[in-house]
């Protein structure tokens, strides 16, 4: 659509703005602040300059962590994204089937956090859990408390189960966007199934996947509730991930300085990769 | 064809389901059933798991104080979104590009670090252990996902709507709300479900700005775990009740969501 | 290429029809001459997509048979009949450039690289879009994506038809014309059946052979332009296409004379006596103003300039009508009266045109 030119437009994001802001802009700056001084309790604290960013930087503990997340983070991607797009495309486009259809694909979604790890708990356990018991059974020695693949399997499976249906449900209202002439056209055309797949719906579902894939970024590499509830980070440190060390560091051993300097790369870690995401994905549209 | 896609509708839907079906079957028994046997249904069916969390204070106060930060935060993060849309969908303006990037980096923050600045802030303004201090923190989540729901839909409604609007005389703010907003009704009932959804699960941070008169219902639910130890059964209830709010509210927006997503704006 | 023939065909979108009304496309027999180029010329929702859509098997007619020259096609898809078609709005794949858009048909269909090389730069060609043949898609105009598509229609010689659904409708009013006199040019050249869906009656009249105009589900009339201009079957014909459209007077009818309220009017035959509403039809452009007391007595409200003729509306005792006067014949202030060109008048009972009784053998005014 043709937009006209209009600064006074600002006027009209104002609100978002000073409501954003509010929550961001304050707790930032502090949390800048903290990451240059060495916290010992409320009123002693001693100025430190970058001492903590470089302890971070060289700590081989965190890079692990971090190599641990970017490997989860991604498999999330590689699991949720394709499954997502192709649940979507077997989804119901008419009838009654798409209200109930709709409902139960979006029952994990609204599951609280912590609520989502003990669901998982309970049916993965392998002394009274279905899915524990079940593999058990096939001869498939399975204990997610012992296994490290086993763990980490679990805690990937989980995640797919929570949230594959953000995916669902974005390319699915994607989708219906395509005007069935687009469909029509490629069948006279003899394009094949695949075709259609390809130059038809997949151009059409960038839009989506953009958010769809920032989103399930983020919030996979910030997973806390589910893994801790789960297994605690464990066996030894398989499931532990950046956001679990990053709260032993600043509630259990409360080291305020370390852990805001750390949560400040973090951040920038995730900006960083999030806007390669973001330019990859809305220039390879824009050509 | 179709055979293949129900088929894969099935097995996705018992894939989401199975957790879900274990949790309420180890919620109807007793705790004796659970450790002792395996079974596949409840063959003792009790309901004590849920009397006894019943029977302890707190619950209905929980879900209350959920419910009301919630919809605080949805009716917050949709007023603000709507102007803010229309802005993105009509007009370029300086740094518009930008701008919901930025919006969007707002939910990046690890929390746990963050939790702490959140704290000191609501406290200073007063505003700690109350319902809109959660309702506004959880705008930083809600607010950009509202923002591009909206003008996805917007966008889809043609321009010249709004200048032949204009021509009748409409004044600004009585065609947006008279006229636009009807227009785009479907995309504000997507808008709501993500809010509700992405306000309801969030557990740090209202647990951090809270702590009596508006504890959230999950928070309830731990604290009447701890106290009894590793009690499955009453754990698994408790996982139950925190399930139906959440159904029950994609049950009554069903039609709006399945009409909201067949225009396919979002 | 084939010849479409359409054999007691009938649709409706519900499952089971109550009764006619439930039919979006009433029952029909018709051929479409190999070769020809057709119009479907008809208002919105008057079931011409419908049938559009059940030619190119994109969709499956209730009741009937569709045959390409003697093969039942009733069930067979799209694929298989081997049309090709046009919509409304462009359709073209985004992430492709305008070569490769050109190619995707003959490329699915598995021709050779060099055979499709060439069938595309001829297209490209044809649609004046050489230039642009390795732009991406997305970022030309609404005009240029719908050429993209019309070349695409067209880039199979072998289609058995080529269909055009409303394809002016995002076009510019003068690329429309420049366009359409491409298609009529492409036609003449390739000899491909061609039907053309349109509401817009100057579009069907120009790019077509014979036009079939349909109405409420239903085709009314099939002719040349010529026909459906002098002898509308049907009321609707007569109202939907001139500018303006006929004129229809309530009349009763014995034998060659006609009775308007009080006037009587001369027929050039004599028309069987039926029961039902009997109308005149009366093209504006076939009356004559006049002060000398013959005719129909009228009064004049409002005489508007067109160009080459001029339009009066005018009010008579049986209703309003118009008239066309060309230069020379512009109304004066004390016409009173209108004449009917007694050759051109048709007669219609219950909205359909009935034929003169022994049409040719009866003398004028003679029963």
């Amino acid at each position: 659509m043709d937009r006209t030119q209009n600064n006074y437009a600002w006027l009209f994001v104002l609100p978002v703005l000073v409501l954003v802001a509010f929550s961001a802009i304050i707790p930032l700056m502090t949390v800048v602040n903290y990451s240059v001084q060495d916290v010992l309790d409320a009123n002693t604290r001693f100025f430190v300059g970058d001492e903590w960013y470089r302890e971070i930087l060289r700590d081989p503990q965190l890079h692990a962590a971090l190599g641990r997340q970017l490997v989860f983070s991604f498999s999330v991607l590689a699991v949720q994204i394709p499954l997502g797009i192709a649940i979507a495309l077997c989804m119901p486009t008419r009838g009654i089937w798409v209200a109930v259809t709709l409902v139960l694909v979006a029952l994990p979604l609204l599951v609280p956090w912590n609520v989502v790890g003990t669901i998982w708990q309970l049916f993965a356990r392998s002394d009274i859990g279905l899915l524990g018991v079940t593999l058990n059974g096939l001869g498939i020695e399975y204990n997610y408390t012992r296994g490290r693949w086993a763990a980490w399997l679990t805690v990937l499976a989980m995640d797919v189960w929570h949230w594959t249906s953000l995916v669902v449900l974005l390319c699915y209202s994607g989708l219906r966007a395509i005007p069935d002439a687009y469909y029509q056209a490629a069948r006279i055309d003899g394009a094949s199934r695949w075709a259609v797949f390809r130059h038809v719906q997949l151009p059409r579902l960038t839009g989506v996947l953009t958010i769809a894939v920032l989103l399930r970024f983020m919030d996979s590499f910030m997973i806390y509730a589910e893994p801790f509830v789960l297994t605690g980070g464990g066996p030894g440190s398989t499931t532990t991930f950046l956001s679990q060390f990053l709260t032993t560091m600043a509630v259990a051993q409360f080291d305020i300085g370390r852990a805001a300097a750390f949560s400040l790369i973090y951040f920038l870690i995730i900006l960083a990769i999030s806007w390669v995401f973001y330019t990859v994905i809305t220039r390879s549209t824009k050509i | 064809m179709q055979k293949t896609k129900t088929t894969v509708m099935i097995v996705y839907i018992l894939f989401l389901m199975i957790p879900i079906y274990w949790l309420i079957n180890m919620s109807l028994q007793p705790n004796r059933d659970i450790i002792g046997s395996f079974t596949l249904y409840p063959q003792n069916l009790t309901f004590d798991n849920y009397r006894r969390i019943f029977t302890e204070s707190g619950w209905a106060a929980g879900y209350l104080n959920s419910l009301t930060y919630v919809t605080m935060n949805t009716v917050i993060s949709i007023l603000a979104a709507l102007p803010a849309a229309y802005a993105f969908s009509r007009y370029r303006f300086i740094g518009d590009k930008h701008l919901f990037f930025w919006l969007l980096t707002n939910r990046m923050a690890p929390p746990a670090v963050f939790l702490l600045p959140f704290f000191n802030l609501y406290q200073s303004v007063g505003l700690f252990d109350t319902h809109i201090a959660v309702a506004l923190a959880h705008c930083l989540f809600s607010i950009p996902l509202a923002v591009w729901i909206l003008e996805g839909f917007m966008s889809g409604v043609p321009k010249e709507i709004d200048e032949t609007a204009y021509a009748d005389g409409y004044s600004f703010p009585r065609f947006f709300i008279f006229i636009f907003i009807p227009l785009i009704r479907s995309g504000i009932g997507v808008a709501v479900f993500f809010c509700f959804m992405f306000s309801w699960v969030e557990l740090l941070l209202a647990r951090t700005l809270t702590s009596v008169d508006a504890r959230p219902i999950s928070v309830v639910m731990t604290r009447s775990i701890s106290a009894t130890g590793v009690d499955w059964g009453m754990l698994a209830a408790a996982g139950v009740l925190t399930l139906i709010p959440g159904a029950l509210v994609i049950y009554f927006v069903r039609n709006h969501l399945a009409r909201g997503f067949a225009l396919g704006r979002v | 290429m084939a010849t479409i023939t359409l054999e007691n065909l009938a649709h409706s979108y519900l499952a089971q029809p109550a009764g006619e009304a439930d039919y979006a496309l009433k029952q029909l027999d018709h051929v479409w001459s190999d070769g020809e180029a057709y119009a479907l010329l008809g208002p919105s929702g008057c079931g011409k997509s419908t049938l559009l859509n059940i030619i190119s098997g994109l969709l499956v007619p209730s009741q009937g048979r569709i045959l390409f020259d003697d093969r039942d096609v009733t069930r067979a898809d799209t694929v298989a009949r081997n049309i090709a078609q046009v919509f409304q709005f462009p359709v073209v794949y985004d992430t492709m450039t305008v070569r490769e858009n050109l190619a995707f048909p003959l490329k699915n269909r598995g021709h050779k690289a060099n055979y499709i090389a060439a069938r595309v730069s001829q297209i490209a060609r044809m649609i004046g879009m050489e230039e642009v043949l390795d732009r991406r898609a997305r970022r030309l105009t609404a005009d240029a994506k719908q050429k993209i598509s019309l070349g695409r229609g067209m880039v199979r010689e072998d289609v058995n038809a080529i269909l055009f659904d409303e394809p002016l409708t995002v076009i510019d009013p003068h690329m429309k014309w420049e366009l359409r006199t491409q298609l009529k040019a492409l036609h003449q050249e390739f000899g491909h059946t061609m039907i053309y869906v349109t509401h817009d009656q100057t579009e069907a009249l120009t790019f077509a052979d014979k036009v079939v105009v349909m109405f409420d589900g239903r085709v009314v009339q099939i002719g040349t332009p010529d026909e459906l201009f002098e002898r509308p079957a049907h009321t609707f014909v007569g109202y939907f296409i001139g500018s303006p459209g006929m004129n229809l007077f309530d009349a009763e009818i014995a034998g060659a004379t006609a009775r308007i309220g009080e006037t009587s009017i001369a027929l050039d035959a004599a028309y069987p006596a039926s029961g039902g509403k009997v109308q005149l039809g009366i093209r504006p452009e076939f009356c004559r103003l006049g002060n000398d007391g013959n005719g129909l007595p009228v009064r004049i409200e409002r005489v508007e300039d067109v160009g080459r003729h001029v339009i009066v509306r005018a009010q008579s005792q049986a209703g309003p009508l118009n008239i066309i006067a060309h230069e020379g014949l512009r109304p004066g202030p004390d016409d009173t009266h209108v004449v009917f060109e007694p050759g051109r008048i048709n007669v219609y009972v219950d909205d359909w045109r009935i034929s003169p009784q022994e049409e040719n053998a009866v003398p004028a005014g003679g029963v």
